[in-house]
């Protein structure tokens, strides 16, 4: 069993995806503990997973015993077992929020609802586990073509949104299934590590074809993960989907898309061709810095809550693209880091956010109003979310700055440490607006005194259990990914060592 | 060499307040329980403060590493005499206000007072916290938890003013500090690689460039904006709307303490006088401060909101502070070291009495005060003792500290920011001196022609009157007895040597 | 000349290049869904046509054996009679791959072609979701010109 672990990660979903499709449609009980089940087991394998690949180092798994390059396989080093462990993880927390949402959002397909959340998973869990170019293409379009369903089983306006994140989408993955075509036609090879070695081998990196190749593929990840300002799709959809959708899609997309960027940089392509040889590192830098900007600014203007978390996640994505590209090794440390740290806030955000909107059915931001004294436990969930949004210690999210703006001052790159720290600000100010609403009420209170105790009548009431718990163990995490960085960081540092990215600007 | 002994009790020391929060959270229902468990919390906090000082006195430090959280950088506990100092004036006058504030929230029967009472205790943690801080990293820890940890108690009221004021003081504290201290912190870890403990000769030398040093410098001072430097003070005068405990143990003590003494802290730990003496960069910051305390004095006599002069005043004392650490001189660090307990002895006295004057008779403006002091005797008899030792006159605590710093300045060769000390000495007179004299010898001659009788006065409860009274009798025993201060402060200053 | 040649030389990678940017123009400028629908997949066939493309070589067939080439004993006679081995020998796997002689340049590449199999399920699946979103849309909006669903949105607000 233990041999297998990689597989199950992947496996335990789907299989518990088509089982689901064909029990549960008569049997809506059974889809709520089918879930549970299948992301328990795949949160269990991702652990022992990890802990192997500490043991062990990167672990191979061969599909059917073929060998790459001709087989597929599966190739777990520290990089992606830490990113599958935080996948499945977020999934199975949304898994156990979503028990009450889900029948009150989509109370007619739930079954349909949740198959479809276990085929997204597995998609994003195969995006994280595959050793091969092309099957990484397929299983984008997996997780994405669920989550178009996910997201156009909401509102009216989610339709709409999912119809552009599907245009949106699909344009993003061809460009890179384009990309991967050139690769094959250099290289004759599919296989990630494979392709790295023809190069290598072939002495490729100058080629005009690599080039595009890596052009596409950039660009096509880019759009995927809503890098600004290819972000248009984003916001409307994290927004009118149902909760669940977004506190699965919302954490998850961008990050695991971010994960395929390093994975393309540092294994196929190799750090010396995107930093060194391409030396685009400065304007992508900057280009990240507008991001972060440009994101951070539009939230501030949002009256929705779920928007303004969405804008967020854009600006979330500037940090990690800038610190990949700033060519320094902590900062690609940091973007690591920050992709696990990242998936976390942001799941706590929304799952607040979610929260908010099934108790109060209200997404605008004084629909907070009074609620420190209604729903004590949930804000104090909530408050960790956003403390770590911010980046105050000792969240994981004041952590993951910390290497961030690292990796900006060795690599000389002040600008983006200047709009790391601005954004920061922003994130303060949007927070504190909505602590303050949460404190004081949304109007100006006449006078002080003992209104507080007359606002516990009426108004929400603390969340349910099953919707508190995942928000509760989420902070928790966050604390724990926070205080316990080193331990996180000394894997990624194990990992991203090897590449010697430092080096090569020196 | 200085020896260390290693001890959990300064982690103890600090933990010990926010242990507490449990108990006073758990007893909320029952007031009284609950005030037990927070002044057994600061009894036994000042106890193992004082536990420590035979140590120290004795020219050794302790030290507790707790966790090293990134690599090479740890939470990391070290006390030594400007730590020990400040951790004796904080502790100290917990237990004062924890008195004081029982009065005053009861006399005015505030809402809320169980999380009042938790939010104070959490921040004397992190108070604590900072005095004991073996390196920056823990340093900046504990300034942002303070920071946090303030907001629910300025805001208190919950009314618009204290939304405004909240708002104020979280921009201020939270946008210099994450703005200009993070960038600046991570800046020297990156450079330097070390593990950033303060040390007396600093650990900044032969990393940076001086022109380096002069923006972190820069950085540091305004960074720590709880110090009130201008143009970062507006803060203060706005987190006034605070109930008058937090005011007085807070905005006189804790949080502005904290701000100068981070301050300190980087003067002497992180660049080292001697390095700074070296790039000769402190004279742009000892101008800022003077420039400070003259501003501030003169918005101070324009105020008539009793707490906002106090503000203000607070305001130009903390930049005596930086100012004595800035002329580098040995005399003007310690007089600068010292200040910090004086002047945290005579402005808490200050505010406890705008406290009891506002429960006692509801006023605010020292307009209403005239012939106050009849009806009041004891409340403005400590006021008027907390003015001298502001000012600076004898018998109170301030005339010592402030000799030294102005002697600092003389050593230091800079005559025109002596011309600063005098000025401002003078304007101090001025904005608090009228006060009490007011309200002794009112101008209204019907008033005055009232003849004073114990039986008539109108003091405010004894919670209220007791603190206030204990810590104008401390800042007279200062004047007399300063001479375990100077030693605490002497130790730093003579390892400089 | 130049130019002329380069284009004639990789004219498929232009025919595929100009699919595609009508298939992106249809995308993006089109007003009414199920036309954006239909250039998407215009964009995707061009990228399958540009997979198709390049596995294919001048001359070359199927990457199929045929019997005869796997079993010549059946096939040829001739060539069974010259083994002289006895007619009930079957040859051993390692046997027939040896007595091949295969030569890679007359074949098509076929693992492209067999990538698009699933490429071509994946942009049918896509399509599939995409119609049924905007049938959801004109469901839930009355119509799929796009700005009449956003003129409606606005003037729900």
């Amino acid at each position: 069993m233990i041999d297998q672990s990689p597989a199950i990660i992947l496996l335990a979903p789907f299989l518990l995806a088509i089982l689901l499709a064909l029990l549960g449609i008569k049997r809506e009980w059974l889809c709520f503990p089918l879930v549970i089940t299948g992301l328990a087991i795949s949160v269990a394998a991702s652990v022992i997973t990890l802990m192997r690949v500490i043991d062990e180092g990167t672990i191979q798994y061969f599909f059917g015993g073929w060998e790459p390059p001709f087989g597929i396989n599966l190739r777990v080093d520290g990089l992606n077992a830490l990113v599958a462990l935080a996948v499945s993880t977020v999934a199975l927390l949304t898994a156990i929020y979503s028990k009450r949402a889900v029948p009150a959002e989509t109370s007619d397909k739930v079954s349909q609802y949740y198959t479809l959340y276990l085929l997204s998973v597995t998609g994003l869990l195969g995006i994280v586990l595959t050793g091969d170019a092309f099957n990484l293409y397929v299983l984008i379009e997996i997780s994405a073509l669920t989550s178009y369903a996910l997201i156009g089983m909401g509102s009216k306006r989610a339709t709409l949104a999912a119809y552009k994140y599907l245009i949106m989408g699909t344009i993003g993955a061809s460009f890179y299934l384009l990309g991967v075509g050139y690769l094959y036609i250099k290289t004759g090879s599919l296989n990630m590590y494979d392709i790295q070695e023809q190069i290598v081998a072939n002495n490729l990196h100058g080629s005009p074809t690599i080039l595009v190749a890596f052009i596409l593929i950039m660009v096509g990840v880019w759009i995927k993960m809503a890098f600004f300002p290819l972000h248009a799709w984003l916001p409307n959809s994290y927004t009118f989907g149902p909760s669940t959708t977004s506190a699965l899609l919302g954490p998850l997309v961008t990050k695991v898309m971010i994960y395929v960027m390093i994975r393309m940089i540092l294994t196929v392509f190799s750090p010396e061709f995107a930093f060194d040889q391409l030396d685009w590192s400065n304007i992508v830098v900057w280009m990240s810095v507008i991001a972060i900007l440009a994101a951070s600014i539009s939230a501030l203007a949002q009256t929705s809550l779920q928007k303004m978390l969405a804008f967020l996640i854009i600006a979330e994505v500037g940090y990690m693209v800038g610190g990949v590209w700033l060519a320094d090794e902590m900062g690609m440390v940091g973007s690591i880091y920050h992709i696990i740290a990242d998936a976390f806030m942001t799941l706590c955000v929304f799952l607040f956010a979610g929260i908010i909107f099934t108790k109060t059915g209200r997404r605008d931001l004084s629909a907070m109003e009074g609620l420190f004294t209604k729903m004590p436990l949930t804000m104090v969930g909530f408050l960790v979310g956003a403390f770590s949004l911010i980046g105050i210690p000792p969240t994981a999210g004041f952590f993951s700055k910390w290497y961030l703006i690292q990796g900006g001052i060795s690599s000389g790159h002040y600008e983006y440490v200047a709009a790391l720290l601005i954004s920061s600000l922003i994130n303060a100010v949007l927070f504190f607006r909505i602590i303050e609403i949460a404190y004081f009420g949304a109007k100006p209170a006449e006078g002080h005194g003992h209104h507080h105790e007359e606002e516990h009548n009426g108004g929400p009431t603390e969340a349910s259990f099953s919707m508190l718990f995942p928000l509760l163990i989420t902070a928790a995490l966050l604390l724990g990914i926070g205080l316990y960085n080193q331990e996180v960081v000394a894997i990624i540092t194990d990992f991203v060592s090897q590449f010697n990215i430092g080096a090569i600007i020196l | 060499m200085p020896s260390s002994i290693t001890s959990f009790t300064p982690v103890l020391a600090s933990l010990v307040s926010l242990l507490a929060v449990l108990p006073i959270v758990l007893l909320g229902k029952k007031p009284n329980l609950r005030e037990g468990a927070t002044f057994l919390a600061a009894f036994i906090k000042f106890g193992l403060v004082v536990s420590m000082l035979p140590t120290i006195l004795a020219g050794s430090t302790i030290e507790f590493t707790v966790w090293e959280i990134v690599p090479n950088l740890a939470i990391a506990f070290r006390v030594d005499g400007l730590g020990m100092l400040f951790g004796l004036v904080a502790s100290s006058l917990w237990i004062v206000t924890s008195l004081y504030s029982i009065g005053y929230m009861r006399g005015l029967k505030e809402h809320s007072q169980t999380r009042f009472f938790t939010f104070f205790a959490i921040s004397l943690s992190a108070t604590i916290g900072v005095a004991f801080a073996a390196n920056l990293f823990t340093l900046y820890l504990f300034y942002e938890m303070l920071s946090l940890a303030t907001y629910p108690l300025v805001t208190h009221h919950q009314d618009k003013e204290a939304r405004t004021g909240g708002r104020t003081y979280l921009t201020y504290l939270l946008s210099t500090s994450i703005g200009f201290v993070l960038p600046a912190l991570i800046f020297v870890y990156v450079k330097t690689g070390s593990s950033m403990e303060f040390s007396s000769s600093g650990f900044l030398s032969g990393h940076i460039t001086a022109s380096e040093a002069l923006i972190l410098l820069l950085l540091f001072t305004f960074g720590f904006a709880k110090s009130g430097l201008m143009p970062f003070h507006s803060w203060l005068p706005g987190a006034m709307v605070a109930p008058t405990p937090v005011s007085a143990l807070l905005h006189a003590v804790a949080v502005v303490k904290v701000g100068v003494f981070c301050i300190l802290r980087v003067f002497t730990g992180v660049f080292g006088t001697d390095y700074l003496q070296d790039l000769d960069i402190a004279t742009v910051v000892a101008w800022i401060a003077a420039f400070t305390i003259v501003a501030s004095s003169l918005i101070a006599l324009t105020q008539d909101n009793l707490k906002r002069r106090l503000a203000f005043s607070t305001v130009g004392q903390l930049s005596y502070i930086i100012l004595g650490a800035a002329l580098l001189s040995d005399r003007a660090v310690t007089g600068s070291m010292t200040h910090i307990a004086m002047h945290a002895v005579g402005k808490i006295t200050l505010f406890m009495c705008a406290g009891a004057i506002f429960v006692a008779t509801g006023k605010k403006y020292i307009s209403q005060m005239d012939g106050l002091g009849r009806k009041m005797p004891i409340t403005f008899a400590a006021f008027s003792i907390g003015a001298l030792s502001v000012i600076g006159l004898p018998p109170t605590g301030g005339l010592i500290s402030k000799f030294y710093l102005v002697t600092g300045a003389m050593d230091a060769g800079q005559s025109a920011l002596l011309v600063i000390f005098l000025i401002s000495t003078i304007l101090n007179a001025a904005y608090l001196l009228p006060i009490g004299y007011r309200a002794f010898f009112p101008k209204d001659p019907q008033l005055a022609k009232q003849p004073f009788s114990w039986k008539t006065t109108e003091e405010a409860n004894w919670q209220c009157i007791t603190p206030l009274s204990i810590t104008a009798v401390l800042a007279i025993i200062l004047f007399i007895k300063p001479q375990f201060l100077l030693q605490l402060a002497g130790l730093m200053v003579g390892a400089n040597g | 000349m130049e130019l002329l040649e380069a284009l004639s030389a990789k004219f498929n990678y232009w025919i595929y290049v100009i699919i595609m940017m009508i298939g992106l123009y249809a995308m993006i400028s089109k007003n009414n869904l199920v036309k954006k629908l239909i250039g998407m997949s215009i964009f995707q066939t061009a990228i399958i046509l540009f997979y198709v493309s390049i596995g294919v070589k001048e001359g070359d067939t199927i990457p199929i054996l045929y019997h005869d080439q796997v079993h010549p004993s059946h096939g040829d006679s001739h060539h069974g009679a010259d083994t002289g081995h006895g007619e009930d020998h079957h040859p051993s796997h390692e046997e027939i791959v040896a007595n091949l002689h295969i030569e890679p340049d007359d074949f098509a590449n076929p693992l492209p072609h067999v990538l698009m199999l699933t490429a071509i399920v994946v942009g049918v699946a896509t399509l599939g979701v995409g119609l049924a979103l905007t049938q959801k849309i004109y469901r839930d909006f009355g119509s799929i010109e796009e700005n009449e669903i956003l003129e409606s949105i606005k003037s729900a607000k």
